[in-house]
């Protein structure tokens, strides 16, 4: 028994009646079903006039009228007549809807050439290094402001972030700063065993940890757990028109946000540099003494023939200026976040990867500076 | 403030020809009008019409393309930094979601314009803040984070702190937006109140009708194809008036003009 005629699938036929092309739509056009396309009916044909019927359609939906609209667009393309009398008046009511939809849909040409990208890709560049320089600015400023006045200075909340960068931090960094100075250890001791210089293992560890490793990997850790924080917080409060409350009120959100931030970072990193130091000088000291037979005090002799209070302190710069860096980062890219969730995800890893990118930059100048300065 | 408003018979506001838009876009175009002190005044339009942006360009939060914002006669927007921040003392602004600020508790975040502001004593300012908050019927809720307390709640904590330092102004960005009726209808009371009590000139951005028709003294209104004003006046003279449909049919709420 064959299904009547509305409940089959969707079907199109032409007719050639002169230089007219009679188009007959029959069955039922449904948009989640496969439907007949309007140029492979047409084929090859040129005709000047259309004519559309759908006496034979059952259930239908904007699947017919995607079909018919294809079909005026042709004929409007083509200059041919498109004859829509014999189609049911709904139909024609939608189909002029969806013309005049078509019509003024806004023309919004996002293709650019080449050189007009390379120039927005400049102006980009130079408005965010401009944003970035009157930001630091600003900062450099306000601290000045807050030396002179600093009971305006939110003490309250500098010491919750202190706990918050600092101690909060000290498990995580603690795992990672031991881990370096095992891995350290690990390395060398392939190559100093070979040469008879297990010994020298020490001074390969604490030369590392305290110039180069402490801080760095502190840095790395606080980039991603508390200055994508800061960025988050900052971004969430701007969603959140915070921001703008502070401003109208003629609270300048870098004193009152950023600062206590900054002084936080500023303080707690160069401490947790040093406690990283000592962790992954532990590390080390662990495996020379499990692996290569060197006693803690053979160790501890060593590494103090070659670590001096210069190294120390060469250490702890850096981790200030990779603290200041952490922070600055948070705290800009929160600032500069778009007013919505997902502006606060953006700004949070805009804020880790820039700070990721400053600190390995600062770390080859300062590689430079204190080479050239004989530190 | 009583000093201020006797001594400079200015208006409250004046914005001339001031045009906003951002990133180059211009939103509004040619904008000018007053609003005398003491006065409720509102700015209405459909969605998307430049409500808010007019708002935010009026405070300072976005610079105006061109146009001058006077507050008690005096420029705002041709400020230097230091007048510029000695002008933000004289209005408040209670924003849409209230914008309190998370960490604080609510005697804090009305406090803290106090504290940028005042030389007064801790004790002083906690006592103001908790007049404040009284005020807006938030009393015994003054260590309550804003985490803690509803929207409507939250738009009063927010209207306190907008008075903490007793603006002559008192900016509204829809101040009933996302608040059932009963709780907007007593927000409105409020707004009120405070404009009865202490003479307060209050502006506010809104689409609600029964605000509008409520609390308005003048309205102007603003269309988005027209990038302008298309209407100013009484709200009732206004929908018994207007002969432009745009208006009529706004006030109508949504009906087509007879």
């Amino acid at each position: 028994m064959s299904a009547p005629p509305e409940t089959r699938n969707a079907r199109a036929s032409a007719k050639v009646d002169g230089d007219t092309l009679e188009v007959s739509l029959a069955g039922s056009w449904q948009i989640t079903e496969p439907r007949p396309s309007w140029p492979e009916l047409l084929g090859p044909q040129n005709p000047a006039r259309v004519r559309l019927r759908t006496d034979e359609v059952g259930v239908w939906d904007t699947s017919l009228l995607l079909f018919l609209s294809a079909a005026q667009e042709w004929c409007r393309g083509t200059g041919a007549y498109c004859d829509v009398t014999a189609l049911p008046e709904k139909i024609r009511t939608l189909l002029a809807q969806l013309t005049a939809a078509h019509e003024t849909a806004v023309p919004f040409d996002r293709s650019e050439n080449f050189l007009t990208t390379v120039g927005l890709a400049t102006q980009d560049t130079l408005q965010k290094g401009r944003e970035i320089s009157h930001f630091v600015g600003e900062c450099v400023l306000s601290t000045v402001r807050l030396v002179r006045s600093p009971r305006k200075f939110r003490w309250r909340d500098c010491l919750d972030e202190m706990q918050q960068c600092g101690a909060m931090a000290l498990p995580i960094v603690s795992l990672v700063s031991l881990l370096v100075g095992v891995t350290l250890a690990y390395t060398g001791a392939i190559v100093l065993r070979q040469y008879g210089g297990d010994i020298y293992i020490a001074d390969l560890i604490g030369l590392s940890m305290v110039r180069e490793m402490g801080a760095v990997m502190t840095a790395v850790v606080l980039a991603g757990r508390t200055g994508a924080a800061f960025a988050a917080t900052l971004a969430n409060m701007k969603a959140n028109e915070e921001i703008d409350a502070l401003e109208v009120l003629g609270i300048p959100a870098v004193q009152f946000l950023v600062l206590p931030r900054l002084l936080a970072l500023a303080v707690m990193m160069p401490l947790l540099a040093l406690y990283a130091n000592a962790l992954g000088i532990f590390g080390g000291l662990a495996v020379a003494y499990g692996l290569l037979s060197i006693p803690g005090t053979a160790f501890w002799a060593e590494m103090l023939t070659i670590v001096d209070l210069s190294d120390i302190a060469t250490g702890v710069i850096k981790a200030l200026a990779f603290g200041l860096i952490v922070g600055l980062s948070g705290c800009l890219r929160g600032l500069q976040a778009e007013r919505s969730a997902a502006g606060v995800g953006r700004a949070a890893t805009s804020a880790v990867v820039t700070a990721l990118l400053f600190i390995i930059v600062a770390d080859a100048i300062f590689a430079v500076l204190f080479n050239a300065l004989g530190i | 403030m009583t000093d201020t408003l006797t001594s400079n018979p200015a208006p409250a506001i004046e914005v001339a020809g001031l045009e906003c838009g951002y990133g180059g876009k211009p939103v509004l175009k040619n904008i000018s009008f007053t609003v005398g002190r003491g006065e409720i005044f509102f700015i209405i339009g459909g969605s998307g019409c430049g409500k808010s942006t007019l708002l935010r360009h009026m405070v300072g939060l976005h610079t105006p393309t061109a146009g001058t914002v006077k507050f008690l006669g005096q420029s705002f927007t041709l400020a230097d930094t230091a007048a510029r921040r000695g002008m933000l003392k004289t209005f408040g602004m209670l924003f849409q979601s209230g914008a309190l600020w998370s960490s604080l508790t609510l005697r804090r975040n009305v406090g803290l314009p106090l504290e940028e502001y005042t030389t007064l004593s801790r004790r002083e300012i906690d006592e103001i803040a908790g007049l404040k908050l009284g005020q807006v019927g938030l009393g015994g809720f003054e260590d309550y984070y804003p985490a803690e307390i509803s929207g409507g709640m939250k738009k009063r904590a927010g209207l306190a702190r907008a008075l903490a330092l007793d603006p002559a102004i008192v900016f509204f960005d829809e101040p009933s937006a996302g608040l059932d009726p009963v709780t907007s209808r007593k927000l409105d009371e409020l707004i009120r109140q405070i404009r009865e009590t202490f003479g307060t000139t209050i502006v506010v951005v809104s689409h609600e009708l029964a605000s509008i028709f409520d609390l308005a003294d003048r309205v102007i209104m603003l269309d988005r194809a027209e990038q302008g004003i298309i209407a100013e006046g009484r709200p009732r003279d206004l929908l018994a008036n207007s002969r432009d449909p745009r208006v009529s049919e706004f006030l109508r709420r949504g009906d087509k003009p007879l």
